[in-house]
């Protein structure tokens, strides 16, 4: 990168905030509705939307957050729980690290940090594709509308969920399916590879919970062994060697 | 065993914030190891698959509207990419076809 890059410079800063904000708005509608079929789940189990609202500005996360609420539903173990989140969020893992490699030398700790808690799928996307080193002030501009929003559908689909008429209630716990579904299918177009794993983990997942030898393995930790166990094969038989 | 919500929450809490904030934080040199590389590429798609399939068909009244919300939600997202719209079209289904079911 140049030496007179502007990304950490102040009068920058302003400008980026309000494009982060912005680009955030998109994002933080589509939160609110997959949230709120987050928020129906969290209802199931017996969280009360306060509970939901601060475990979603706190973990702010799809796959997480569900993986949090089942593991409760189930009454796992701390061990299974954190396991159980870690599996769920692998994934920020390796966005947390692509990060990395775009900050400024020079970012303090802090800015650090807090970029670091504000990564998702969305808005990792956005911020990755900014040229040039990450500007802090537009990862805090997307998190500031897109956070509350995500912890606002949570609460409200938790405050809701015993309210809404049966089958509005079945309709919305699929949102956050679709939403998986949106985030896995696009890249089998580059990658067949993909295509045939997810067809396999389908396969494997679909087994695990129909053989009766595997019923007393709860939920949570059947999806850490596949997890585990897929990637790990798929890393071997398919290694990629390319740079991103 | 009886189990706090908040010390569950707190768990969840702390574990996603080190997974997301050790590599910015950490981090300053670029991963070089092919298979953790790929491993960290595939847990992603691994994850996200196995918590959907089949837990979509279990989560809706009849599991056939389940199965036909996945059929449309793998077509949307084929197609139009789009994350909102495919959660969306995945919810009309549920809806249309548990209105005839």
């Amino acid at each position: 990168m140049s030496v007179n890059d502007h990304s950490l410079k102040i009068d920058n800063n302003r400008a980026e905030l309000l494009r982060g904000l912005r680009d955030g708005i998109p994002i933080g509608l589509g939160y609110f509705a997959v949230a709120f079929s987050l928020g129906i789940t969290a209802k199931g189990i017996g969280l009360s939307p306060i509970t939901c609202f601060v475990t979603s500005v706190l973990c702010h996360a799809s796959a997480g957050e569900y993986a949090v609420y089942s593991m409760i539903g189930a009454g796992a173990t701390y061990v299974e729980m954190a396991l159980m989140v870690l599996i769920a969020n692998a994934r920020y893992l390796l966005m947390s690290c692509a990060m990395s490699q775009r900050m400024h030398k020079d970012l303090s700790f802090f800015h650090r940090l807090f970029m670091g808690f504000g990564i998702t799928d969305e808005l990792f996307g956005i911020a990755i594709a900014r040229p040039g080193y990450l500007n802090p002030n537009y990862m805090y501009g997307g998190m500031l509308i897109s956070i509350p929003l995500w912890a606002l559908g949570s609460a409200t689909g938790c405050y809701s969920g015993g309210v809404l008429p049966e089958n509005l209630v079945s309709a919305l716990s699929v949102a956050l399916f679709g939403m998986f579904l949106a985030i896995i299918i696009p890249p089998i177009k580059d990658d067949k590879k993909i295509g045939l794993i997810i067809a396999f983990c389908f396969a494997a997942s679909f087994a695990f919970a129909k053989i009766s030898a595997f019923s007393d393995i709860s939920g949570g930790t059947k999806t850490i062994i596949l997890t585990v166990v897929i990637s790990a094969a798929a890393a071997a038989l398919f290694p990629r060697k390319e740079k991103e | 065993m009886n189990h706090s919500i908040f010390i569950y929450i707190l768990i969840a809490a702390v574990v996603s914030l080190l997974i997301r904030a050790l590599p910015t934080t950490l981090l300053r040199k670029e991963i070089k190891s092919t298979f953790v590389r790929s491993f960290l590429y595939y847990v992603p798609y691994v994850t996200l698959s196995v918590m959907t399939f089949p837990a979509i068909t279990e989560a809706t009244k009849d599991p056939k509207a389940g199965y036909a919300a996945l059929i449309v939600g793998i077509l949307v997202a084929w197609f139009r990419k789009n994350l909102f719209e495919t959660a969306i079209m995945c919810c009309l289904t549920v809806l249309v076809i548990e209105m005839f079911l």
